[in-house]
């Protein structure tokens, strides 16, 4: 009898795994693990989040790595693993001609459960995501906001151990989005789902996660818990100072700190742990640079996010350099 | 449950076996084709012949100057080559949309995140199609035999042409098979079901079209293998033990089937992903 993984056994887990779509490659040598609960994985447009998941789901074949999900290998147990999975597909994507409990119903029994349970279990999820008063209408006569929902009734339905979603609140509208926010919300704190949410959209993440896992050009660029990572990399403040700021940002980063300019005219200031108000103040004043607003700030995961973007690149970066220099390995 | 309680619930009952998802597909297509007005009406329709043909089986039973109108082996033939315009409406209405709504609808992805197989997919589609063309196809054909007997009050006719039960039985299935198989790769080559209708119906029309100006240049039919349809009646002629039509061996129809039902396959699995890849 296969044993019961431990409580804080990863879900997901990828080893030296790559993907190419012919001569691109999506995914580069990806080792992580995604602990139980909510796990944002988070990047830019084409960082190779969707492909993650295709791959965890089976739909894209790994040029190099092992995958497990649930503690099983993705190539030797997929169907073992996609039914204990639920997957919330970032395109649209239904049953032409039926309506929304015949839909759900219909994923349900596909997934295993008998009729009249995958029914029963229909008219609850939809209930649960707020589609009850529309159960009965045709999924095609849907907006937007209504098909984001189904489509995580349908990934629901089943009962699944793991939930996928990408992109889940992809064209709602604020009031929309935030409902499903708190819908993710509860399923991964009240209702102690495990879930992998792929998203580009920050605060998403910030709202429903615990861990996240940043993904640039395929690689991974940093992960962990969010609230270790908005700590340990120093202090943020918020500074705005008179005249032109481009001046000052040069004498900011000899001095080891990282400057990202913002929406409005303020920019937050990265400083290293031993550094501190004073420091600052000390250097505007070496420079006659006027400090009009300098304020301790809370590092943000937007914040963790482009800080770590910005490492991935400088590492990238060096490890194309390193190439370049290295001589040609016959290996290789 | 509380009318309070209409949270998320865990599922603590019981799942049915792995392999059963084809089922569960064929059986929700079929209800919800049967469903539509229009479809049912279109069946009656492709029975009428049934009930002419029953008509005949009594009359040359029951009245002497009718006797010319006693069924032999051939007509057997004949009912299913003329039940072959049905199978030719049938797929094209039906089969048409089986995958390309899927694909229209990105459905493909959610299908496949579940747990079925690719292959379990397509079988559930194209037990959908095959079903229905069994319906007008063989179902009658040997409701027909059935008739036969009881009208004419004995076994003598089925006694004389024992093999007609086997040659009704291998010849629709072989016509449903290629026509169902060829018709779901059709439609996974594209998004929508006009298009693929379209398709069908060319392959059909253009591959006899083409071997009747072949007739005319060459002026034989040992051709015939390039026509869609003439492979089936070459076929359909050799399991009947009838002659046979065109000058093409009935081995060269059966392997130009067996090619045509394995470029499909091909096809599907080509195409039934959960991923378009765009390499």
């Amino acid at each position: 009898m296969m044993a019961e993984p431990a409580a804080d056994a990863p879900v997901v887990r990828l080893d030296g795994v790559s993907v190419a779509y012919g001569a691109k490659l999506a995914l580069r040598d990806v080792t992580v693990a995604f602990r139980p609960g909510a796990v944002g994985l988070l990047g830019p447009n084409g960082a190779g989040k969707s492909t993650l998941i295709k791959a965890l789901l089976g739909f894209v074949t790994p040029s190099a790595g092992r995958m497990q999900v649930l503690g099983l290998d993705v190539t030797e147990a997929p169907l073992e693993i996609r039914s204990r999975i639920g997957y919330m597909p970032e395109m649209d994507a239904y049953i032409a001609g039926m309506n929304a409990v015949t839909f759900v119903a219909y994923c349900g029994e596909l997934a295993g459960l008998p009729g009249a349970d995958a029914m029963q279990r229909a008219h609850e999820v939809l209930q649960y995501v707020g589609l009850g008063e529309a159960r009965y209408r045709r999924v095609e006569t849907y907006s937007t906001g209504m098909r984001q929902r189904i489509k995580l009734a349908q990934a629901l339905v089943h009962d699944p151990d793991l939930l996928f979603l990408d992109e889940p609140t992809n064209g709602m509208d604020p009031k929309g989005r935030d409902e499903m926010l708190a819908l993710i919300h509860d399923l991964a704190h009240g209702r102690g789902l495990n879930l992998i949410l792929s998203s580009h959209v920050l605060p998403d993440v910030e709202a429903t996660c615990d861990h996240v896992v940043v993904l640039d050009q395929g690689r991974v660029a940093t992960e962990g818990a969010i609230e270790q990572l908005r700590g340990t990399r120093g202090r943020v403040f918020e500074l705005r100072v008179k005249g032109e700021p481009e001046r000052f940002v040069p004498v900011l980063q000899a001095a080891g700190m990282e400057c990202r300019a913002t929406d409005e005219d303020v920019m937050r200031v990265f400083v290293p742990p031993d550094a501190t108000a004073r420091t600052l103040f000390g250097l505007a004043a070496r420079e006659g640079i006027q400090v009009r607003h300098l304020r301790p700030s809370t590092p943000t995961l937007e914040d963790v996010f482009v800080r770590a973007l910005g490492e991935e690149d400088a590492d990238a970066a060096a490890h194309d350099a390193a190439s370049a220099r290295a001589p040609e390995s016959p290996s290789a | 449950m509380a009318i309070h309680d209409q949270g998320y619930r865990r599922y603590g009952g019981r799942r049915e076996q792995r392999g059963t998802a084809w089922t569960v597909i064929a059986l929700a297509g079929l209800r919800a084709i049967v469903r539509r007005r229009a479809f049912l009406a279109l069946l009656l329709l492709a029975w009428i012949l049934f009930i002419v043909r029953a008509v005949q089986f009594y009359a040359a039973a029951n009245f002497p100057q009718a006797a010319f109108l006693a069924p032999s082996a051939s007509t057997f033939r004949q009912f299913l080559e003329q039940q072959s315009f049905w199978v030719f409406i049938i797929t094209v209405w039906v089969g048409s949309g089986l995958i390309a709504d899927d694909r229209r609808t990105n459905a493909l992805q959610l299908y496949l995140s579940k747990p079925l197989t690719r292959a379990e997919y397509v079988a559930g589609k194209a037990a959908i199609l095959g079903t229905l063309l069994l319906f007008i196809t063989w179902v009658p054909a040997i409701l027909l035999l059935l008739v036969q007997i009881v009208f004419a009050g004995n076994l003598t006719f089925l006694r004389q042409n024992l093999f007609l039960f086997p040659a009704i039985t291998i010849f629709s299935f072989v016509e449903v098979l290629m026509t169902t198989v060829v018709m779901l790769a059709l439609s996974s080559l594209s998004r929508s079901r006009l298009f693929v209708g379209i398709l069908y119906t060319a392959l059909i029309f253009f591959s006899q079209a083409l071997f009747g100006v072949l007739v005319a240049v060459t002026g034989g039919t040992m051709i015939a293998w390039i026509s869609y349809p003439a492979n089936l009646t070459q076929i359909g002629d050799a399991i009947f033990r009838l002659p046979l039509h065109y000058e093409t061996p009935w081995p060269v129809a059966l392997i130009m089937i067996a090619a045509l039902v394995l470029a499909s396959v091909a096809t599907l699995a080509w195409r039934v992903r959960g991923v378009e890849v765009v390499a």
